[in-house]
């Protein structure tokens, strides 16, 4: 099996280095497992044989999941590797969140940091689920051979039971459990070959699509303590603004207000219930002082990006001489690509519970970074982290959101439940759409130029690339890993590490300081890296003559890239005419990229009206994430992606204007509707290789393969983000 | 205090009479499987039907029954509809409106009928084939 590299821009943390997979997963007994059992306490007591999995005397199975289930499938997929090397029935499994615990549950792809992102779950988890779910397995046979004083190498597992079919003697998981607790952790389980995976690759359903069907499924926006208040709170006008002044009589008048206070990041307004809430942070009358706040213009700071790219950046990457070869290329070409700002968005607006307890604090959230949060709960108020203890709900999307190393609205939360101590309540911290949408943390603006030459066969020869925008990492934890010599590398990634084989390469990046606050957004770099380069790409192709497909084969090198590449234009029918349609003018285009260790090829074929209006109709993906787990999410997660990149392409983008945001909500931030939305077929290479991600790499290829089927079926190259349509209307 | 029959349980709350009928139904009642997402009538996650013949009666996911919501809601196990699952609730009770007008939908009357409920993990193609597979369950 391949050995996971790497697999991670957030790979290293300014406190610490990686842990490499599999290389060393020591076991840990958490609070009533094994060690408790053997002083003998109780006899109802689970078998834990590790901070993964939990068997109960009824047979239950509980796996237990450190990644944040935000729609992404990890508490479905996680649990399939507990399931398959411990060998129980899927319907015995039942799945819970992890609490923070940087040491039991660190990312390993991170460092010393529990967290969900960069499509790691998966990647991360692979080896240690499966050593988790095994060593039980190996304690459960070692119990079971103790009691019938048989050799453990004459049993085997079946479904949950023991057996020694010698003898006939068999024994359920939950029957054996308690003895298991008492025997020693066993140094080394062989885990299975993928030729005898039972479960792994197989279609499993998703363990929470019931609750989410019925209205059952628990997201930090329901819970509901007793005594809980809901609190709003009035942020600056603009990023960084301070308060002056506030006049709170006409607020604290408002039905069902219970108090009104500053806090470092505004003024919140706590009340019975969110609409009173509101009607409360309404009826604020607030001065802002903007002197030190950011008051940018996105017209200006777009003229002043435009104004970079002619100026040498900081070098990200440089093969041979690309200056040279490009004044002595028999062919040159230059473009340049924009984008926008871009808010996450999730269906679930930010939410979260604090209750301050005399022992420290507890928050309900679905929090993607777990251990920063509580790092950051307590620091403001002045605790240690393990006195804060964080329930982890699903998440109504996150897409990154949740995962901002600044812990905003988590720091909101608590510094109003510390200035609000006096109630004695839970204080429930809402935000609306409007604080969504006007609150930050944007996919940064960036412009990118990229110049090339071919020679006189039309074969590439030079390519360089310069690219505008925001750092995201700077200024946080994971600045020490991730920036290296100024080169923040999720700015880059994609870029720097062109897929295509062309002698003279050069990368510069420049990254501005705003006050506009950035984040990953889900895939981070490559939404923007993967759009210029293959779009770029297909334009390198018509001005040699080339069929866009054919040349991209001929300069991959990886062969995983070629393969999916391969296979998407198989399925799609590349090099067949498209099916005229009346009416419109019909193109196909395709790109390929790879992301977070996968690999992803989409053919987009769409339709344009004469309004220059069109619609994708069928988007064929192919993909190379290594062993599926679960074909069926995987899927799910390339349609998702294939959405979520298309929403953007056709729709958002965030706009200031003398530092105020211009969009507020769904009617002037539009996203995907699902007459919007394209067939997708998905195709999965078969693989042995150890999984890697998939919440993010299906994003990446879809916006540029729409544009080069916008090229296909009008001449017009369209390098802006969002799309400008009426730049398609027919002449 | 306003009455309100909800799912077919009459209760009665204690709400300023300006309260959207959402935060009624989340902060008055605590029926939460109605959401909020934008305030402002564009997500559809606080889809909850009124009946038109009485005025104030209200189903919410909660209290959904009859075989159209079944059919649909079994449908979106079946098919794995929900990712993040926010806005499923919301689908369903607009799917349901659709299935009582409309026995045997096309794509297109399914992309009408829903297009009011965004879905940003965009499980829009699963959400058709799922209407689909619950408007011929009904069929029989």
């Amino acid at each position: 099996m391949d050995k996971i590299i790497n697999p991670s821009r957030r790979a290293f943390l300014k406190t610490g280095t990686t842990l490499g997979v599999g290389l060393t997963l020591a076991f840990y007994l958490p609070v009533g497992g094994a060690a408790r059992m053997k002083a003998g306490q109780g006899t109802d007591k689970p078998f834990a044989p590790n901070a993964f999995v939990r068997i109960a005397p009824d047979d239950t199975v509980t796996a237990i999941v450190k990644h944040l289930e935000m729609g992404q499938g990890v508490n479905t997929g996680l649990p399939t590797l507990v399931a398959e090397e411990l060998d129980v029935p899927w319907e015995k499994i039942r799945v819970e969140s992890a609490p923070a615990d940087a040491k039991l549950y660190n990312n390993l792809l991170w460092g010393p940091m529990q967290g969900t992102g960069g499509s790691t779950a998966m990647a991360n988890s692979f080896e240690q689920l499966r050593r988790a779910g095994a060593t039980a397995r190996a304690m459960l046979i070692a119990a079971a051979a103790d009691n019938w004083k048989v050799d453990a190498n004459t049993l085997v597992t079946l479904d949950g039971m023991v057996l020694h079919r010698p003898s006939g003697r068999k024994a359920s998981y939950g029957q054996l459990a308690e003895k298991a607790a008492t025997m020693p952790q066993p140094a080394e389980v062989a885990l299975k070959s993928p030729q005898d995976f039972k479960y792994i690759g197989k279609q499993f359903k998703r363990t929470d699509s019931k609750a989410k069907s019925n209205g059952s499924a628990q997201f930090a926006s329901d819970v509901r303590l007793p005594g809980q208040l809901t609190a709003l709170l009035a942020r600056p006008s603009v990023f960084g603004a301070r308060l002056r002044r506030v006049q709170t009589e006409r607020a604290k008048a408002v039905s069902g207000v219970r108090a009104v206070v500053e806090v470092p990041q505004g003024v919140a307004v706590i009340a019975t219930d969110f609409w009173s809430a509101k009607k409360g942070r309404d009826a604020l009358q607030i001065e802002w002082d903007e002197s030190g706040g950011a008051r940018v213009s996105t017209t200006e700071q777009r003229d002043q990006y435009l104004a970079l790219l002619n100026q040498p950046g900081k070098v990200a990457r440089s093969e041979g001489d690309a200056a040279q070869a490009l004044a002595q290329a028999a062919k040159k070409l230059e473009a340049t690509f924009e984008f926008p700002y871009l808010a996450h968005a999730p269906m679930e607006p930010l939410s979260c519970v604090v209750q301050l307890k005399d022992s420290g604090c507890e928050i309900w959230a679905g929090s993607q970074s777990q251990t920063s949060d509580q790092a950051t709960a307590a620091q403001i108020l002045g605790i240690k982290p393990e006195q804060v203890k964080i329930h982890t709900l699903l998440a109504g999307g996150s897409f990154g959101r949740r995962a901002n190393p600044a812990s905003d609205y988590i720091a909101e939360a608590v510094s109003v439940a510390k200035a609000t101590r006096d109630l004695s309540a839970p204080i429930h911290l809402m935000w609306t759409r409007e604080d969504d949408i006007r609150g930050g943390y944007y996919r940064p603006m960036f412009v990118h130029a990229i110049s090339a030459g071919l020679d006189a066969q039309g074969n590439p020869v030079a390519w360089n690339q310069r690219l505008v925008g925001q750092s995201i990492a700077a200024g946080t934890a994971f600045e020490g890993g991730l920036v290296k010599d100024g080169i923040d590398m999720t700015s880059v990634e994609g870029a720097s590490n062109l897929a295509y084989a062309i002698p003279n390469l050069h990368v510069e990046l420049h990254s501005p300081k705003l006050g506009v606050p950035v984040l990953w957004w889900r895939s981070v770099g490559h939404t923007h890296t993967a759009f210029s380069t293959e779009i770029f790409i297909d334009e390198l192709a018509a001005a040699a003559g080339k069929d866009p497909y054919a040349f991209r084969r001929a300069l991959i090198q990886h062969p995983r890239l070629k393969g999916v590449l391969e296979l998407a234009a198989t399925k799609a029918g590349w090099g067949t005419p498209l099916a005229p349609k009346s009416g419109v003018r019909r193109g196909r285009g395709i790109a390929v990229h790879e992301s977070f260790n996968s690999f992803v090829a989409e053919v987009a074929e769409l339709s344009v009206r004469p309004d220059g209006s069109f619609s994708v109709d069928r988007v064929i993906c192919a993909v190379d994430c290594g062993i599926a787990v679960n074909p069926d999410q995987v899927r799910a997660q390339m349609e998702g992606g294939i959405g979520f990149g298309l929403s953007a392409a056709l729709h958002s983008a965030i706009t200031l204007k003398a530092g105020r945001v211009e969009q507020s909500n769904f009617h002037d931030y539009p996203l995907l509707r699902i007459s919007e939305m394209p067939r997708v077929e998905v195709h999965i290479v078969p693989s042995q290789a150890a999984p890697t991600g998939v919440g993010e790499p299906g994003v990446p290829p879809l916006a540029p393969a729409v544009a080069n089927a916008l090229f296909a079926a009008t001449g017009k190259r369209l390098r802006k983000l969002p799309f400008e349509t009426s730049e398609l209307r027919s002449a | 205090m306003i009455p309100i029959i909800v799912s077919g349980t009459p209760r009665s709350v204690d709400a300023t009479p300006d309260t959207p009928l959402l935060w009624v139904l989340r902060d008055n009642l605590g029926l939460t499987g109605t959401k909020f997402g934008c305030g402002m009538a564009q997500c559809g996650a606080c889809m909850t039907p009124v009946s038109a013949a009485a005025g104030q009666k209200i189903t919410t996911i909660e209290g959904a029954q009859g075989k159209a919501v079944k059919a649909l809601q079994d449908a979106w196990v079946k098919l794995d509809v929900p990712q993040c699952g926010y806005c499923q609730s919301g689908q369903i009770m607009s799917a349901a409106a659709l299935l009582a007008d409309n026995p045997q939908p096309t794509d297109a009357d399914i992309d009408t009928a829903l297009d009011g409920n965004l879905c940003r993990c965009a499980t829009y193609q699963r959400i058709r084939a799922a209407v689909h597979q619950a408007a011929s369950t009904m069929r029989g």
